[in-house]
Order: C-alpha cells, then sequence, then structure tokens
C-alpha cells in the first residue's frame, strides 16, 4: 500500500484513492496517418518494463481526479518522486543505496513546485 | 458428573501457588468431550496440560499422537476445533493462543474415532517407509483419471479442522491510525523503545499478540532494578497507558508489515470471553496504521533439536517450562530430561526444579559448557551430562524415557554406549531463531547470522527498526539497551527530538558469562538418519530428516523446491519452530552452508486471521455499494425482477399474477409494439461537456463528424480505442453553443469519462473543455411505441408534431409540470421519446406518466425487453455484440465513420491497419435460422460445412439471441468471417447435445428497415 503526494492536492494520501494509467511520458504522435504499421503498433503495444527506476502515469481517481507522474522503484516499491503533467523531471537512473532506502539526483522543470522525497 | 471440587482435584499439574491466573475465577471447559476446570488467565493449552491431556491430536500424515510443544503462536501440534454452536465453529486454534473462557467447547482437528484412539494411527506404525516425500503424487497419479476419486478420500483423512456452515454472527470492523512509532512486541526491547518513543512526545503505538505485556518477562526469574521483572513492567506501563498520546494494544497480532510502512494489526477483542461477541462488539478489529518509524521488537522463537521419536506427547520447548510455570502455575510432568545446545535452557530445569518436581539430568551437546548457569544447576545438584545428546525418546502415547549417547565434538556421530534415563518430559534447546517475519513482508531477505545461528533482519527501504532478541540479543541487559537505542533512533527519524536519554534499569544477571552455542541441528543416531526412528522436523506436516534429505538425493536443490514437495513449513504455523533445522539438513546435504541454501519468503500474514477481520463491516449489503434510480421504490412495488448492471439494480421485466417470465417479457414486447412501453433508463451514463473547444474534443474522441451538429440536434457516435476497436457507444446531444450532454453505455460512464479526462489533462490540456458526470442528477425514462406522442402530449405543451420535434431532435419543455429535456431518440426502432427531469422529480413524472398511461395501455418494460426490441432493430450493445476486437467496419458501422476529419481521431490509424482492413474478419450479420423456433444459444459457434470431420473450422460465433413476440420467431446476430458479403449463404452451428442449427446470414434489421416506425 503506497502512500502517493498528489501534485496537484499537495498532500500525501493512501492508495486507495488513486489509479495507475500505465507507463508515462508516452506522447501521441502528432501526425499518426504517416506511420507505418509496425510504427503504430509500437505505439499502441510496447511498453517498458523495467527492474529499477520507472516512470508511470496515476490518476487520483477518488480525489482531484487529476493525472500525474510518478518516478517510483519497481524493485523496492519506493516512490522518489511524484510531478504534474507537462513537467518534466530529470533524474540520474542510479539511486545513492543506503540502509533505510536509496536517493535519486533529480532536477524537476516545470510551473509546479514538485515534491521530491528523500527515500521514502 | 464431576462435582466442582473433583475437577479441581483433576487439575494434577497445577501448583498449589503463583502462576498469573485468577483462582478465584474457575472456568469450565470441554476437549474432545471431557468436562475439565482451569482459571480465568489461563491459554487453553496450559488448561489441558493442568488437566494432564497428554495427546491433544493426531499427525496430519502419520496419524501419530501428538501433545503440545511450546506456549505460542510457534505451536505445530495444539491445533484445535473451537466453538459452541455452529456458527462459531473454529478450526485450527492454537491451544497456546487461545485463552480460556467459560464453556469454552474443543475438540482435536484429526483423528477418528479420537484423538487418543485414531485408525491413521497404524500408518504412522507401518506406513512410515511408504509415505515418502511426493507420497500423494508418486502413488495416485495413475491412472489420471481417477484422481478426483483418490482426493476425496485423501480430504477426509488429512484434514485440519472444518469451517463453520452457518453464517458467522459477529460483528467485524477497521480503524485507521497515522502514529509516529509503531512498536511491534511488548517485551522488554519493545517497551524501552515505547517508553523512549512516548518521552520524546511523539504518537505511539505499542502491540503485542498476547493478553499481557512482557514478552519474556512473563515467565522471568530475573531481577530489574533489584525488583520482579513484572513489576518494572507494570511501572512502564502506567507511564504509557497515562500518556494520551500512546495507543496499548493487547491481543493484537500485526500481521502484514506493507509498503511505505503500512502496518495491519488484527486484534482479537472478545475471543477471551467467549465464542461469539456480546453487546454488538466487535469481535476482531483490525487496525490499519500508517507508521512514520516502525520498530519491530518481535523476539525469537526456540526452536527444538531434532531426534528419533522427538514427536511424543512430553518433548517440549524448553522455555515452554518456564512458560507454563511462571504465568499458568502448571508444571506438565514429574521427571523432566533437558537437552540443549546453549546456556539459555538451563533456566527452564531450575524452574522445574523450583516447582518441586524432579529433573533427572541436564544433557548438554557442548563438551565444556562454561556459562554461569551451568555452575548455578550444578550447585543445585543437577546431574549434568556435557558432550551428550538424547538419541531417541521411547513411549507409547507419552514419553517414559530417553537414550542418551556421547557424541563427537561436531555432533555428527556418536561415540560411545548409550544409557537409559527414565523420564515423563523431555525438553529440548536448539537456540533461537529471531522473529524477522515482518521484516521480510516488503521485500527485504534477512541475513544469515554465524554468531546468532540465526536470520537476523536484513537492509530495507522502508524506515524501520529493530531491537533485541530479533537482532539476537541474548541476556536481558542487552535487550533492553537495544531497544532504548532503536526507539531513540526511530523516534528522532519521525521528526521528533529527544531531550534526555533513558536510564537503563539494571539487571541481576547484567554481567553473567554466557556460553557459546553449539552449531548442532540434528542429533546423530546409531543408525543412519534414513533409517533410524522417525525424526521429525515439522510436526504440524509430518516431514522428517530422513524424508527432506532424500528429497534432496531426488535432485531438489532450491529451497523453494523442497518446501513444496515436502510441505515443509506450510500450514498454519508456517514452520515457526521447523524452518531451521530444516535448512541445516539441506545445507548439509547439499554439502553447502545454511546462508548459501538461503531461506524461503515469508509473506503476511505473521500468523493466521480471519475472514471476518479481512472483511471488516464490509459484508451482506454492505459489501459493494449498489445504486438505485428515483424510480426504484416503484419498481418494488409493480412486481419487477431485477439484474445487476454494474452496481445498479435495473428491473428485468415486471411480473403479473401468474405470469411466467417468458409470458411477461413478451407482453412488455408486444405492449410497446402496437402501443406504449416505458423503460427506467436512469443508469445511463450522462456527461456533461462545456467550453469552447467542445465540439472539437468530441471530433477527436467520436470516429463520427460533430462539426455541424445545431443546437437542439442529437447525433449517435461511436467511440474507439487506439487500436480501432469499438470501445463505448452513445447519443451526445447540442443543449448549446459549446454546451453537450454525452451518454454513455450504463456500464462505461465511469471508464468513458476516464477516457475524456486522460486525453484532455496528458494530450490537449490546450482545450479548454470540462466534463461533469451528471448521471445520478438527472432521472430518463423512456417511452417507446406509437402511442408515444400522444400520451407525451396529455403533460407537455409543446408542439410534438414530426415537423416540429423531428427525429434526433431535442426541446426543452414541461412534463407533468416538471422542467425536462425530450430527446427523441430511439433504442426500440419505435417512436420514442427519452424523457429527463432532475433525478429528485423522476418518481413524480413516472407516477405522471402512468397516470396519464391508462388511456394507451402504459407498460412498463425492463432490460430484457429492452435488449430484445433492440436487437429486432439491428442496434448493437457494445459488450455483448463486441468484444474489443471489432472495428466500427466489422459491425457493419462505416456510416458512423468519418474518415475526412481534419485530425486523425482516436481509431482512426488503429482501424486502418492492414489486418483490420482484410475483407475476411469477423463481421456482425442477422441470422434467421431455418427452423423459427429454433434457440441458437449465445456463444455457439458457426461453421460452415456441418459435415465436416472433428476438429471443424470454426467461422464465428452467435453474440445475441432472442425470442421476437412481435414477428413470433427467433432472432440473432452474430459475427461471421466475411459475413457481409455473405448474405443469404447459411451457417451452421453444431451444439454439444449432438443437435445442429441451420441459419441463413441476413442483415441485422429484422423489423422496419426504412425506419417508418422511428421516424414516424
Amino acid at each position: 500500500m503506497f502512500l502517493i503526494h498528489c501534485p496537484y492536492c499537495g498532500e500525501h494520501r493512501e492508495e486507495e484513492e488513486f489509479h495507475a494509467a500505465g507507463q508515462a511520458h508516452l506522447p501521441r504522435p502528432l501526425d499518426p496517418d504517416s506511420m507505418t504499421d509496425e510504427e503504430w503498433g509500437h505505439f499502441l503495444y510496447y511498453r517498458k518494463n523495467p527492474r529499477g527506476v520507472h516512470r508511470e502515469l496515476w490518476v487520483h481517481a477518488a480525489g482531484c481526479r487529476k493525472y500525474f507522474n510518478i518516478a517510483r522503484n519497481t524493485q523496492t516499491y519506493e516512490i522518489y518522486a511524484t510531478y504534474k503533467s507537462g513537467d518534466t523531471l530529470e533524474l540520474d537512473e542510479n539511486p545513492t543505496v543506503t540502509a533505510t532506502g536509496s536517493t535519486l539526483n533529480m532536477a524537476v522543470h516545470g510551473d509546479a513546485k514538485v515534491q521530491l522525497e528523500q527515500g521514502s | 458428573m464431576m462435582s466442582a471440587k473433583q475437577l479441581k482435584l483433576q487439575q494434577r499439574n497445577r501448583l498449589s501457588e503463583g502462576g498469573r491466573i485468577n483462582r478465584r475465577k474457575p472456568l469450565m471447559f470441554t476437549f474432545d468431550g471431557r468436562r475439565l476446570m482451569g482459571y480465568e488467565g489461563d491459554t487453553l493449552a496450559s488448561a489441558l496440560l493442568a488437566n494432564g491431556v497428554d495427546v491433544v491430536g493426531r499427525s496430519f500424515k502419520y496419524g501419530r499422537p501428538r501433545g503440545i510443544m511450546t506456549a505460542g503462536v510457534e505451536e505445530p501440534n495444539a491445533v484445535l476445533q473451537i466453538g459452541g454452536s455452529e456458527a462459531t465453529q473454529i478450526p485450527n486454534i492454537k491451544a497456546t493462543e487461545q485463552m480460556l473462557y467459560n464453556g469454552l467447547v474443543s475438540s482435536p482437528v484429526n483423528g477418528w474415532p479420537s484423538a487418543d484412539n485414531d485408525i491413521m494411527g497404524l500408518f504412522g506404525k507401518f506406513g512410515g517407509a511408504l509415505m515418502s516425500p511426493g507420497f500423494y503424487y508418486k502413488t495416485f497419479m495413475w491412472p489420471k483419471s481417477q484422481w478426483e476419486n483418490y482426493e476425496k478420500f485423501i480430504r477426509k483423512a488429512a484434514g485440519l479442522g472444518r469451517a463453520p456452515t452457518k453464517p458467522d454472527v459477529d460483528r467485524y470492523d477497521h480503524m485507521h491510525h497515522h502514529a509516529d512509532v509503531l512498536v511491534v512486541g511488548a517485551g522488554p526491547s519493545g517497551l524501552m523503545a515505547a517508553l523512549q518513543a512516548s518521552r520524546a512526545g511523539a504518537r505511539v503505538i505499542l502491540a503485542d499478540e498476547r493478553a499481557e505485556f512482557g514478552g519474556s518477562l512473563l515467565h522471568s526469574s530475573e531481577r530489574i532494578d533489584a525488583r520482579e521483572p513484572m513489576d518494572w513492567v507494570e511501572t512502564v506501563i502506567n507511564e504509557l497507558s497515562d500518556n494520551p498520546r500512546v495507543t496499548l494494544l493487547r491481543r493484537a497480532t500485526v500481521n502484514g508489515y506493507h509498503d511505505h510502512n503500512f502496518l495491519t494489526i488484527s486484534e482479537r477483542r472478545t475471543d477471551h470471553l467467549g465464542d461469539t461477541a456480546t453487546d454488538g462488539t466487535a469481535r476482531h478489529r483490525f487496525h490499519k496504521v500508517r507508521a512514520g518509524s516502525v520498530v519491530l521488537a518481535t523476539g525469537a522463537h526456540e526452536r527444538p533439536l531434532v531426534f528419533a521419536n522427538n514427536d511424543l506427547p512430553g518433548c517440549m520447548i524448553a522455555s515452554s517450562l518456564s512458560h507454563y510455570i511462571h504465568r499458568f502455575a502448571v508444571v506438565p510432568g514429574e521427571s523432566l530430561v533437558l537437552m540443549t545446545n546453549n546456556d539459555s535452557a538451563y533456566q527452564s530445569a531450575l524452574d522445574w526444579l523450583d516447582a518441586g518436581r524432579s529433573v533427572v539430568a541436564i544433557v548438554d551437546t557442548r563438551k565444556a559448557p562454561e556459562g554461569r548457569v551451568v555452575d548455578l544447576a550444578l550447585e543445585r545438584g543437577i546431574r549434568v551430562l556435557t558432550g551428550s545428546v538424547i538419541i531417541e525418546a521411547k513411549g507409547r502415547k507419552r514419553v517414559s524415557g530417553a537414550v542418551v549417547a556421547p557424541i563427537n565434538a561436531q555432533g555428527t556421530f556418536v561415540t560411545g554406549d548409550t544409557r537409559w534415563l527414565p523420564c515423563d518430559t523431555i525438553a529440548t534447546s536448539g537456540g533461537w531463531s529471531p522473529v524477522v517475519h515482518l521484516s521480510c513482508h516488503t521485500g527485504s531477505r534477512p541475513v544469515w547470522s554465524e554468531d546468532v545461528l540465526g536470520f537476523v533482519p536484513g537492509t530495507t527501504t522502508e524506515q524501520r527498526w529493530s531491537a533485541g532478541s530479533i537482532t539476537g540479543k541474548q541476556t536481558l541487559a542487552e535487550c533492553l539497551a537495544e531497544g532504548a537505542a532503536e526507539g531513540l533512533a526511530a523516534v528522532e527519524a519521525s521528526g521528533h527530538s529527544v531531550e534526555e536519554n533513558l536510564e537503563l534499569p539494571v539487571t541481576a544477571s547484567g554481567n553473567d558469562v554466557v556460553g557459546e552455542t553449539m552449531p548442532l541441528y540434528v542429533v546423530p543416531h546409531l543408525k543412519p538418519m534414513s533409517r533410524a526412528p522417525k525424526q521429525f522436523v515439522d510436526m504440524q506436516n509430518d516431514v522428517t530428516a530422513a524424508g527432506i534429505e532424500m528429497t534432496t538425493r531426488e535432485g531438489f536443490e532450491s529451497i523453494e523446491h523442497v518446501k513444496r514437495y515436502t510441505a515443509l513449513g506450510f500450514g498454519t504455523d508456517q514452520g515457526k519452530t521447523g524452518n531451521i533445522n530444516g535448512l541445516a539438513i539441506v545445507a548439509k546435504s547439499l554439502n553447502k552452508t545454511i546462508a548459501q541454501t538461503g531461506t524461503t519468503v515469508f509473506r503476511p500474514n505473521y500468523t493466521p486471521i480471519s475472514f471476518g477481520v479481512v472483511a471488516g463491516a464490509s459484508t451482506d449489503e454492505l459489501f459493494d455499494p449498489q445504486r438505485f434510480t428515483p424510480m426504484h421504490t416503484w419498481h418494488l412495488d409493480n412486481g419487477a425482477e431485477f439484474e445487476n448492471v454494474g452496481q445498479w439494480k435495473r428491473p428485468l421485466y415486471y411480473t403479473q399474477t401468474g405470469e411466467t417470465m417468458e409470458e411477461a417479457i413478451a407482453r412488455e414486447q408486444i405492449a410497446t409494439r402496437n402501443n406504449v412501453g416505458i423503460l427506467d433508463a436512469s443508469t445511463l451514463g450522462k456527461i456533461d461537456i462545456q467550453g469552447k473547444d467542445a465540439r472539437e474534443f468530441l471530433g477527436r474522441v467520436y470516429t463520427n463528424a460533430w462539426a455541424k451538429l445545431a443546437p437542439g440536434r442529437c447525433r449517435y457516435g461511436l467511440m474507439c480505442g487506439e487500436d480501432g476497436m469499438v470501445m463505448d457507444d452513445g447519443v451526445t446531444s447540442c443543449l448549446a453553443e459549446n454546451h453537450y450532454l454525452m451518454t454513455t453505455t450504463s456500464g462505461g460512464a465511469a471508464r468513458v469519462l476516464s477516457w475524456l479526462e486522460i486525453y484532455h489533462q496528458t494530450e490537449w490540456p490546450e482545450m479548454e473543455v470540462f466534463f461533469t458526470s451528471v448521471t445520478d442528477q438527472w432521472a430518463t425514462m423512456s417511452i417507446a411505441g406509437p402511442d408515444s406522442r400522444k400520451l407525451l402530449a396529455s403533460l407537455t405543451e409543446i408542439d410534438l408534431s414530426p415537423e416540429a420535434f423531428g427525429f434526433m431532435d431535442w426541446r426543452s419543455a414541461n412534463v407533468a409540470g416538471i422542467p425536462a429535456r425530450i430527446f427523441r431518440i430511439s433504442f426500440t426502432g419505435d417512436l420514442s421519446y427519452e424523457i429527463n427531469v432532475p433525478a429528485q422529480y423522476g418518481l413524480h413524472v413516472w407516477k405522471a406518466l402512468f397516470k396519464a398511461g391508462k388511456d394507451y395501455n402504459l407498460t412498463p418494460y425492463g432490460t430484457e425487453t429492452m435488449h430484445v426490441l433492440r436487437a429486432e432493430k439491428g442496434f448493437v450493445i457494445v459488450g455483448q455484440d463486441t468484444d474489443g476486437s471489432m472495428t466500427p467496419p466489422d459491425l457493419n458501422h462505416n456510416w458512423a465513420v468519418a474518415n475526412n476529419k481534419p485530425f486523425s481521431f482516436i481509431g482512426k490509424r488503429g482501424m486502418n491497419r492492414a489486418d483490420c482492413l482484410r475483407q475476411d474478419r469477423k463481421q456482425l450479420v442477422g441470422l434467421m435460422t431455418t427452423d423459427a423456433s429454433a434457440v441458437l444459444p449465445e456463444g455457439a459457434q458457426a461453421v460452415r460445412d456441418p459435415e465436416q470431420s472433428i476438429p471443424m473450422s470454426m467461422v464465428g460465433h452467435v453474440t445475441s439471441s432472442y425470442h421476437s413476440a412481435f414477428l413470433d420467431r427467433r432472432i440473432a446476430m452474430g459475427v461471421i468471417k466475411d459475413g457481409l458479403q455473405r448474405m443469404g449463404e447459411k451457417v451452421y452451428f453444431p451444439l454439444s447435445d449432438g443437435t445442429t442449427i441451420e441459419a441463413t446470414i441476413c442483415s441485422t434489421v429484422f423489423l422496419d428497415a426504412d425506419s417508418k416506425r422511428q421516424k414516424s
């Protein structure tokens, strides 16, 4: 059961209020009609499944209904940061591991202030 | 019947004084039909031992007699069925955990005709060699078809308890907490941690599985600050309970440790008082805790040494003797032989002696034990045999003696003659296994420690600390110190500053020398392991040392595989006493270290919890929310039979006296087609869409064109996924420029709203458009049939003539005095109006329609008639006639696709993939059976050649099939490969009963092909 910071509500809330909506940062191609079937197939079906840091799209379904991004470690389930859709997050993909958690070097670009979590 | 005095005397193992029991409150209970007595404060186990009950059950596989072995949750044998009535039956209760209450009814979970005389026990005597690991797999494999018959027999023979057959009578609830520090375990370390955290002003929860706080201090002979240890505990508890920021939970097992420091606690609130809770109290409560920091002070379980016949009643874990003597004033025997590889067990022999019973000998596996306790034992005149082991216990239903022999320094073989020590109790200690279970639940792997000879918690990403014997600390002084230190670290990490450190209490044993533990798990026998009498590792699953060794010989090397092949560590105790010994055998057989062998994964729950506590209050009508339309009470009063559509309750049909379902549905159809019918359509999803870019947005998410839809007009829309497959449909109306009302399928409303939101928020945030669910705000009633215009005219003033209010128009008007939106749309193919009024007026308008409808035979119809009527007209239901693999062209809905729209709408690229353009895809068509009354089952597979040999080439299947009362024949729709090009061809449906139904491919429109009715 994750504790997730909603970047719109500005609070940590229980996972029960959220739904995962797949891999983040998958922009819809601007000109689908010019794409080959193979290219469109990649956009439709090909997804990353990393062991480690992953960017995911979540929605605060039982809250503000806003979609936002999460940088999460799929192995340890640590959440490094949550940030609004449209914002970008640069991070060093290799976490620094300590006894009670790991941290990433991160820089956020966007209008909104982003919640960076140290450890989790 | 025995008098109270006789019952009291029956407690032959009860000491005349001492113990933490209330002798003024005797409690009566039964075991296996015997009437017995115990005292308030007893566990069921201590009461059974007080009464000299040796055999509490029969073993799972061999039916061997088994007695109580431990005093805690690690108990493998004393697993009982309790409950005084059918509804309160609870299987697999550990007698060591269950507090005694007056009137408790208990019985063994297996053993027939009784635990004392068991038929399966014959297996134990003669079947040993037969029932090796994998016995069931190996023996009952052939013939495969017979497995189901074998299984019934095996299940009956092997069962552990039975579930109640009547509903649970008790209540359960859930409670949510936020804590700065959660301390798990209220032994010396946990108490110190909680004390330290509470003094920093933090919100603290302290939870312990036992009825009383104190942990090992409950049975300790130690001194803290020169006082009885429980006096010290009381002082600490008093301070904690006076602090309003501290929550103390007794009888509360922390059963799961989940991500981000989310822990669940199962609190048993009334199980110590009776088999059902009184006064509406919740029997169990589930605490869901989000903790800043967690301190695990869960202690350690003492493990037994493995030797031949070590499962005989009377063989116990060393520390359990101290538990029973100190806590319950029960000495479970007369004469004791104690075997140990460490110092801690000596205290149990001293306690036994202090209780006035005889200690025959302490058998120490170590050549030269040097701890302070050894001297104490010798001073007390106890015979200590060093460098020796008990190789075998003897006895029938109780230990009658121990066979003792000297061993070599490594403990691998017997070096000399055996000697016979008569006794009725054998206690062993093989060292202590830290209770690391919770530390592993979030994925952290425990680490083997050669110093501790056990697994200790590994590294974690959680804010978690561990203190006391869970980290391998052995002495009380070490545990108190570590509890204080870890409590300090935990409370500081939760954001509290600590002004002064706790002063550490002084213990009597403070500087005593503690000898090293010898790494010995299985005691050697004169015979090799495979030939010696059974040496049990996991009592509950009847796993023997020889069985584990054989498993490795058969090629199982991974500890996870060994576990599943032998069942080592399964069951209600999850191998709490047996796992490490089993690992040691595997490691030795494979010539590896225990660290290399590793351990199996611990998952929640730590100990079994009730289904009730998991469900909490979410049962029966609260199991899932139910949604009712504003007209629900009318439906109830008028004979509606309901169906579930998602969470909605929708009338399926309405019965009149004496009618069958078929007759009712036929009546509803005819009345609607000939006069007028009414459907409660309030469940349709309704989404209000506003904003200057709303029209453009609709054009992007629907496949058809929206650019020219004028205010006052409605349009059917198809919605596809990016793959081009149909995902929803519905009518959207233009309420005003920049204002639309979208309808969705009843089940698709939430999904469609999310779909709109995700595209708006993540792809086109620049568009100005807003989506609001208004499903619950409007009551929707659809009147259909040739008389619907006349009916509506009697309740509204606006001009309903076809010229003024045409098909696919909507108008704002009063209906029965209520402002309404009337949509002239049709899902039946007949003249139809969909009247929407604010939900709170729904029932009023519905009733007004019925009052006015008397003259027109207004007939309510349900979803079943709705399905038939729409199928007659060839309207599809997304999700019934589609299955996520159908494009609009597959549905013959090319008319609803505007490929020339400037924006590449969602679904366009997908449905134009080469594979989606194939001519021979399955396409939706009508199916006209040659025999007008032949029933095509939905899902029936179609073939072109009914004579083809099996396997036949299947070309499609039936998606909808009904009896049309109006057409007086069966009608059906289905998807058939290349079906749209094959109108008039025959297809065949071979059914499972051997018959074949013939049908002709036809249009999906069975009625009114030129739409005269709906446009009239």
